[in-house]
Formats: structure tokens, sequence, C-alpha cells
């Protein structure tokens, strides 16, 4: 985290002032025996026209995050920076961000139109521009059919795309989004992550999203934030999250993996040889920043490996075939370690090929060195 | 082995013997008095329990009786001002009390709100007596105040209750979504709490302007002489020669409470989601 807050404030210094630039936050609810540490120290810098996520499970404090840049909430201690810019004691509506909230939270009592011109009408813009504004918007997500109908009468997906009209018409410097895609249904899901991620390259705007769908996240952020108990694991690019996970918590969060134990024997500059404590020994590549001794931990991502049926000792794993799990896409299957542990690999179907394993056959599984992430125990 | 599924019919209370006779039993109760003072409203006779024919001479009478007139518009001016005056601080204690974090006493705060609902009628009564007569005399001020005052007050959580649970239904997000799009907290009040709030106010007042219309006991105490409404007015015609007019004066004020909560059940389909 100290890295990720000095390179910040560098950036700061020579271009533009990065879009949010939250500075040791921490929120605490309650008081007494009720005390609940929702955010703690948390630094974080988001830059301009990034579409940014926070990643985590429920009560991991990310939407918490969020309603402290929307001023919601004020943070127990800690600055958050807009453009540069100290907002932390603003009530929400001296800042420039907007929210798309989980339920909408859309005007019962108002049309479409006039949903989308309230934020304009409340910064005193002038009624032709308003006009002009709102219908752009109602272009921009494809609604104009419908600008005179009342909201209750919208589905979920129409009221969703109100919504993000409403936010965007003021044109905030950031704009928040708390799960608003948890309402929808798996296929409209599917498109609107697709549209959101569009709709953030056309306007330009820096996006803040908060979710705990780790898919959602991968499909369409530039970066991503992994939260867990009020604190912020790791920093990166989807790429980065899902093949080097800083921590256990990451790498198991974010699509499946398989943690073995192992001893480190040996070191040759950025590759390690390791001693798993089935007893087999595999090599590794060393993340950096990273210099492992003793004992490491080692992800090993279920799709980077392949099974082969047991002909000798070769191979990085031996083991017995438990389960066959037919998924169409591709097939899993459960590997009982001499240890005990399942081990669970991934490979992709063929059309018309025949199932070649069966339960309780001998397998062993390769995986090439590159493939694997070392963690700290 | 597939088990054949047997549908049990759900619980109900309409199953349960005597469910219908004791229903029938308070229906009778409930409105066997109020169809006999109906009915005998329109009785030729001038008695109110012997039935000598139809007619419409005791509404007559009633409508041009100058103490009925009387009575009757000073009841619909201080119903009207009580339910105004409650309506806006039920209104404010209502905003008071949903529209803020929870904080230490809120409980106290909702009995001493529902106070007028607790307190008996009667000790309520006995203590406005005492205290407006100390002001009167020390102050010398005379007149109808007094009633609006007394009136207002006991009015209030009947008032507040409709408010209050509009409030409660209404999700606070709406507030912070009008606030997130530079809404000031007074903008928000106005084109968000306000409009969403409307039903609710409007069955608070109506039901104060009922809960006035209809009182004796605090307002027989409170009145000076010369004050006479509605309902005071009919209490002190029980003590001479009861005629059918009683019954003209009850019904046409049935006629209105109905009217009323015609009126409140059209807003709640209307406006109430």
């Amino acid at each position: 985290m100290a890295e990720n807050r000095g390179t910040g404030q560098e950036k700061a210094e020579h271009s533009l002032p990065a879009a949010i630039s939250a500075q040791r936050v921490t929120k605490v609810f309650g008081d007494g025996k009720n005390k609940v540490l929702a955010l703690d120290d948390v630094s974080l810098t988001i830059e301009e026209n990034e579409f940014f996520t926070l990643l985590g499970p429920s009560g991991c404090g990310k939407t918490t995050l969020l309603r402290l840049i929307a001023g919601f909430d004020q943070p127990t201690s800690g600055t958050i920076l807009l453009r540069g810019e100290e907002i932390s004691h603003l009530p929400p509506n001296q800042r420039s961000v907007n929210t798309v909230f989980q339920n909408y939270a859309l005007f019962p009592h108002m049309t479409v139109a006039k949903n989308i011109s309230f934020g304009l009408e409340m910064l005193g813009k002038k009624p032709d521009v308003i006009e002009k504004t709102v219908g752009d918007m109602l272009a921009l997500v494809k609604m104009e059919a419908l600008r005179d109908r009342r909201t209750d009468q919208l589905s979920g997906g129409q009221q969703q795309r109100v919504a993000l009209a409403r936010a965007l018409a003021p044109r905030p410097q950031v704009l928040l989004l708390d799960e608003p895609l948890s309402a929808l249904d798996y296929k409209l899901r599917k498109e609107m992550q697709i549209e959101l991620k569009q709709l953030q390259h056309d306007t330009g705007i820096t996006f803040i999203f908060v979710t705990h769908d780790q898919e959602e996240a991968l499909t369409m952020s530039d970066r991503i934030a992994v939260m867990h108990v009020g604190r912020i694991l790791q920093v990166g690019t989807p790429r980065q999250i899902y093949n080097q996970p800083s921590e256990r918590f990451v790498a198991d969060f974010i699509g499946k993996s398989n943690f073995l134990s192992a001893d480190v024997l040996a070191v040759e500059g950025r590759h390690a040889r390791l001693k798993l404590s089935s007893g087999q020994e595999v090599g590794a590549a060393i993340p950096d920043g990273m210099t492992p001794d003793g004992s490491v931990t080692v992800v090993v991502r279920p799709e980077y490996t392949q099974i082969f049926p047991k002909s000798n000792d070769a191979g990085d794993l031996q083991g017995v075939l438990e389960n066959i799990v037919y998924l169409g896409t591709d097939t899993h299957y459960h590997i009982r370690l001499p240890d005990a542990s399942i081990f669970v690999t991934r490979s992709q179907n063929q059309c018309k090929v025949t199932e070649a394993f069966r339960a309780g056959q001998s397998v062993s599984v390769v995986f090439s060195p590159d493939s694997v992430q070392l963690l700290r125990c | 082995m597939i088990s054949p599924i047997r549908k049990r019919p759900p619980f109900s209370l309409k199953s349960q013997p005597g469910f219908g006779t004791i229903a029938g039993l308070c229906f009778v109760m409930l409105y066997a008095p109020i169809i006999t003072l109906v009915v005998y409203s329109f009785n030729a006779g001038k008695y109110i329990s012997m039935w000598e024919g139809f007619s419409l001479q005791w509404y007559v009478a009633a409508w041009g009786n100058e103490a009925v007139q009387d009575a009757t518009i000073r009841s619909l001016y201080l119903a009207a001002q009580a339910s105004v005056y409650s309506t806006i601080l039920a209104t404010m204690a209502a905003l008071g009390t949903t529209r803020t974090p929870p904080f230490r006493g809120l409980t106290a705060i909702y009995a001493m709100i529902n106070q007028p609902l607790m307190v008996p009628e009667i000790v309520t009564a006995v203590a406005l007596l005492i205290l407006f007569a100390m002001i009167k005399s020390l102050t010398g001020i005379q007149g109808m105040v007094y009633l609006v005052i007394a009136h207002t007050a006991f009015c209030i959580p009947f008032a507040y209750l409709p408010i209050r649970a509009r409030l409660e239904g209404m999700d606070l997000i709406l507030e912070t979504a009008a606030a997130d799009l530079y809404a000031t907290p007074w903008k928000t009040f106005w084109r968000i709490t306000l409009p969403l709030l409307w039903p609710g106010i409007i069955a608070g007042a109506m039901l104060a302007f009922v809960i006035s219309l209809d009182d004796v006991v605090i307002t027989e105490f409170v009145k000076s002489s010369g004050q006479e409404t509605l309902p005071t007015y009919m209490l002190g015609q029980l003590r001479r020669v009861i005629t059918p007019e009683i019954n003209a004066i009850s019904t046409l004020l049935l006629g209105l409470s109905m009217l009323v909560v015609c009126v409140l059940f059209f807003i709640e389909r209307k406006f109430g989601k």
C-alpha cells in the first residue's frame, strides 16, 4: 500500500491530479461494544478516466468507501481528495460526484425526463441547456421513447438506464456505481456490463464500481482493488489480480485456485526449486518483491494444468481421480492427492470427444513453472 | 419413489366453529344502534323511539335551528383550525423522529407525542380547565383560542400516526439521491420529501378534523358560555326533551365522517404505493 501511495503522489506533482485519492481513511461505526471498524487505514489512488472496481465479499467495506466518496458518511479519520482538492468535509450536494444506487432510487413522483433533469435543475442550469442535455442522455441510454413515462412503469433494465442517465447528466467528475447490476437477471447483466464499459469509454468520466461479483469486476475494470474486512489487499489490472494474487484471500476469492504448501529447496535468480508436501519437486517463477525462504504456498489455477493418465512417475503431481464434473464448456477433474487434499484441474472440451478418464484411475498433473504463483505462507 | 402430494388447506379462522355467529353478533352490535339512529331521524312523530311514519321534518327543523347553525359553524371552524395546526406540528414531529439518526430518548418522545392517546381524556380536560382559568384571570384574554389550542393538542397524535407511517414507508435513499444530485436539504424537502409525503399529511389532517369535530369531554370543560360546538349542543339537548332532531344532526355528522373516510380511502388508493 505504501508503494501505491508513493507513486500516486509523484504523479500528482507532475501531471493531472488523481480523480480520487483516499489517504489513510478509517471509518468506525457505532461505539463501545457495538463498534465496527468498517475501513481500516485505507489509502487508494484512482486515476482520471479509469474504470475502477472495488471488489470484495459483503461486509468488506467497499460500499462504506463509496459512501465516503459520495459524502453520505464522514470518515472517522483520513482525507479524501477529488482532483487534488479535499472533499471529506463537504456535504454530498457540493461534490461533483454522482451515484447510481443499487436499487436505482428513482424519484417515483417524476417522469423519466424529470428524473434526469433533476441534477441539472439543482445546479441552476438554463432551461434550454437542461432540455438539450436530457435529450442527449436519453439518446445515450437509448430511452428516448420513454421520456414521459412514470418510473414505476419501467422494467428493471429500463430503470437501470434512467438511473445511469440521471447520474451522468450533470457530468460529474466521478461516477459511483453501487452494485447496480445485482438486481438484473443474468443475461441482461451480461449486456449491461458491456454497455457500462462502453459508456465509460464514450463519456470519459471516471467510474468507481462496487461489486462482489468477481466475474463482473474482471470483465469491466481497468483496475481492481480487492477488499477484505476493511482493508485493501491488492490493487491491479484484472490480469495482475488473477495471475499474480498477492495474498491467499485474493487467489481464493477471484477464480478457482489450488493451494499447495511447499518448502523452498533452492533459488536461482528469479526461479525457485520447491518441494511439495506430497514429496514431488516443482519449479516456480518468483514474483517481484518476494524473497522466498523456508515454506511457501503455491497457487495453481485449474486451467493452467494438464491431466494425464499415469504411466510412470513423471508429472508434477500424482493422485487418484475422484470426480469428473462436466460443465459444457469444460470439464473439472477432482484429484485426491496422497496427502488427502483435493486438487482440481480443468480442461476445455472438444466437440465430439468422449471422456478419456474415469473416476478411480490414477492420474498425474503437469503445470509449467511460470503458471504458478508463490505466496508467503 | 414419489410420495403423493397432499395439499393441506392453509389455516383459516373461518373454518373454526362459531366464527360466523360471533362475527355476525359483532356486526349487529356495531351497526344496530347506528341503523336505528338513522331510521328514526326520518320519523314523522316527535319521539325518538316511536315510529309514526316517514318525514324529513327533523332535518328541516335542524337546518332552520339557529343554535344548530351556530354550533355547526363553530365546530367546523374549530375542527379546520385544529386539524391544520396539529397536522403542521405532527408533520414536523414525524420528520424529526424519522429523518434523523436514532437518538437517545426517541422512545420517550414517541410516548410524549402520543400522550393524548393514553392519558384519560377527563384528566386532560380538568387540567386544561384549571390552566386556562389561570391564564384567563392573568391575561384577560377570552375567545376561541383556548378551544383551538386544546383541540390542536389532542389531535396531534391522530395526525402524527399516518404521517409517520408514510415517512417510515418512504425509503431514505430517495432523499440521499436528491442530495447526491446537488439538492440542498431545503430543496430536497420541497422537491422530494413533501410531494411523497402528501397522502400521509392529508390522511393525518382528515383524521384530526374528524376527531376534533367529534370531541365532547375536553370541549365541554374548556368552552366558555356561548361557545357550543355541535356535540356539546347535542349533549345539552339531552337534558331537555329529546326529539328526532338529534337523530337528524347525528346522521348528518355520520355522513360527514363517512365522506372523510371515503376520501381517505381514495387518496390511499390513488397516491399511496
